[in-house]
């Protein structure tokens, strides 16, 4: 049975970093901090704080988190770049890391000497690069250049060509950072059906990235990481609207600093989004607050707009099944679920969110890139369209 | 059956090592010359016009080595050796630093980086030794059998250069004055390794510093080179003391060094990530 053997066990992970206040990695301040022993001029600065966990062979896990969390502090531990401070680290198998794509690069290096340095560094022999080579170019679609100098490629050649060697390495852990994501869509995409061949191959992968999109799509399994500790864990869907939470509250705290993307009379306000996608659905749950005074007759909006800040779609919510205006008692607090289907093209999408009168004449609360989702991989002319049309087409005659 | 077992095993162990060295070897190699005209034969033109210049300042015009047999080759030997040492530690000082991009993301013995810049070395000596060998036989030395016995003296410089190494490189991490420092005391070594004038000389001016002068190892290696290779009439420590335990003290030290800095850069090294 697979999925039932352990092959990353953390325990009780701790990392400490010693960060100087001041500059001191010359002699001189070693000598004066010797004699001025009270203090050292160090803060210790606490990464990971006892970070305990399993993944089991052939899972998919995620492993999600704000910027300086820790995650990629806990990648550099499992891929044993840096020494935990306490705790234990047990990892079964052989682990190759992808933290930064094209490791050990040299510019001023060929492409073929460049696939040679890199192969080398993830432990391939010459020979072995030697078997590969003709695969990593076609793979790369760099025919024509290996005999340039990298320093002469565009910078989605070397993530194409370091790609292309990465993918080689045979591994039975991988560490990938959302780094390998970057490129065009043309690439994007053969990075997800490399990512696709992996769970089809029972690779045991752990995947730190912001894109709750792809945790969902991909992971079987997810941790969030907040200063440093596992705030939740357990099934990707939930880890990560936990994730979209945070950033919820952390918008709701920043929404009355002057934001120019937030503005309306007054009355009634939106307190926060939430948003729920998958293949076939988008929810958006809004909850909205009245102030101090009951409101009678709310509507709200929601304008869909492309990654080009085009309206590509909306709705308002008194004409539509289960809808109507909305009353508010005083200081009431209520949540409004919108679900709709997913008729929208890959891509990133941002939402505005309106609270306002009937006919337009007052607006509450006016919310701009409320929120935002992700649609990935639906299909590959989904690229071209904004919205997918749900249409179907018949056969109308024979022959 | 079982040793061929433990072989195996030890391959295996070793097999990304000397992967990876050989490549970083490779690449610092191709990237030395590139982009010059001449490329790889400045390895040869380089000790040659370096010869020539030594040879009209020291031996042409100021006269040092006058009366000691093929002192011009012998210094030759002297200084290309010198350069040895000082290319093992002055660009072993930097490497780990110099490296830190690829340390910081990803994992591997960090021990390949003194090694590959030290082969690297190596291979600039090779070619610096063909220009002194041409030398030594223009100017008529009479080359004996114990000419074979050179590779063990440059093994030993190569091997007090690694432990230095291996010692500064980590310290250097974390303390960057080590390069100043560790400038001075070439200065000093240079001149405490009798590299530009005969060690004769000191010895008849102040017999006792000439002797604890061949206590360091590199002008023992460098005075035992010459001595098998050019002059055997040239004095060493044996020949000095007649006691083989006082011979024995610089390749103590170089032992001392070696085994101290692998030590020092085992230790060190798991940190490498995190302060460079």
């Amino acid at each position: 049975m697979l999925g039932h053997e352990t092959v990353i066990e953390i325990k009780n992970l701790e990392k400490h970093f010693y960060l100087s206040r001041e500059k001191n990695n010359s002699l001189k301040q070693k000598i004066i901090h010797i004699f001025k022993s009270k203090d050292r001029g160090v803060d210790t600065y606490r990464a990971l704080r006892g970070v305990t966990f399993k993944v089991n062979k052939g899972e998919f896990f995620g492993v999600v988190g704000r910027n300086g969390c820790g995650k990629s502090t806990l990648l550099k531990i499992l891929a044993g770049i840096y020494q935990p401070t306490r705790g234990s680290v047990e990892v079964k198998g052989k682990l190759v890391p992808f933290i930064e794509l094209g490791v050990g690069f040299n510019p001023e290096l060929t492409g073929r000497e460049n696939v040679y340095l890199n192969g080398a560094l993830l432990g391939f022999s010459k020979k072995e690069i030697d078997d590969r080579y003709n695969k990593i170019v076609s793979f790369a679609e760099l025919e024509e250049f290996m005999d340039q100098r990298l320093k002469n490629y565009s910078s989605g050649m070397k993530v194409r060509l370091a790609f292309s060697v990465a993918v080689q390495a045979d591994a039975d852990i991988l560490l990938l950072d959302e780094v390998l994501a970057v490129g065009d869509a043309d690439f994007q995409k053969k990075c997800f059906n490399y990512f696709n061949d992996l769970k089809d191959l029972n690779k045991t992968i752990v995947f730190v990235t912001h894109s709750m999109g792809l945790v969902k799509q991909y992971c079987d399994k997810a941790i969030l990481i907040e200063d440093g500790k596992i705030t939740h864990r357990g099934h990707p869907d939930e880890v990560s609207d936990e994730y979209t939470r945070l950033f919820i509250k952390q918008e709701d705290m920043n929404k009355n600093r002057n934001n120019i993307n937030r503005f309306g009379e007054g009355g009634a306000s939106i307190r926060s989004i939430s948003t729920h996608t998958n293949k076939d659905k988008i929810k958006l749950d809004i909850s909205i607050k009245s102030d101090k005074i009951s409101s009678d007759s709310i509507v709200i909006g929601i304008d869909i707009l492309d990654k080009n800040r085009k309206l590509v779609g909306g709705v308002e919510s008194f004409n539509i099944d289960g809808g109507g205006m909305i009353s508010l008692k005083p200081s009431e607090t209520r949540v409004f679920s919108f679900e709709f289907d997913n008729i929208f093209g890959s891509g990133d999408y941002s939402v505005n969110i309106s609270l306002k009168s009937e006919n337009n004449q007052n607006i509450y609360d006016f919310w701009k890139g409320a929120s935002k989702f992700v649609n990935l991989n639906k299909r590959d002319y989904d690229n071209y369209f904004p919205i997918v049309l749900p249409a179907r087409i018949t056969n109308i005659k024979k022959g | 059956m079982n040793i061929v077992k433990k072989l195996e095993q030890l391959k295996k162990k070793y097999r990304y090592s000397f992967i990876l060295i050989r490549e970083l070897v490779i690449t610092e190699f191709k990237l030395r010359y590139q982009g010059s005209v001449l490329g790889y034969l400045w390895s040869l033109l380089k000790p040659l016009f370096l010869f020539i210049i030594l040879y009209f300042v020291f031996v042409y015009f100021l006269k040092i080595g006058a009366g000691i047999p093929h002192w011009p080759v012998s210094m030759l030997l002297g200084i290309v050796l010198w350069n040895f040492f000082a290319e093992i530690t002055n660009g072993g000082l930097k490497s780990i630093v110099s490296r830190g991009g690829l340390i910081r993301n990803i994992n591997f013995p960090k021990y390949i980086i003194i090694i590959s810049s030290s082969i690297s070395a190596s291979i600039n000596l090779f070619f610096n030794l063909i220009v002194v060998f041409v030398f030594t036989l223009i100017n008529g030395v009479n080359l004996s059998t114990a000419m074979f016995l050179l590779p063990v003296f440059i093994f030993e410089i190569l091997l007090f250069g690694i432990g230095i190494s291996f010692i500064l490189s980590a310290m250097y991490v974390k303390f960057r004055d080590i390069q100043y420092i560790w400038e001075i005391i070439m200065q000093g070594l240079f001149y405490a390794s009798a590299t530009l004038f005969p060690l004769s000389k000191v010895l008849n001016a102040h017999h006792t510093i000439g002797q604890l002068m061949l206590l360091n190892p590199v002008a023992q290696a460098l005075q035992d080179a010459r001595r098998v290779f050019i002059s055997p009439d040239l004095p060493n420590l044996y020949t000095l003391n007649n006691n083989p335990l006082v011979s024995f003290i610089p390749i103590l030290i170089v032992f001392i060094v070696f085994v101290f800095g692998s030590w020092y850069f085992r230790k060190k090294s798991p940190y490498f990530a995190e302060n460079v």
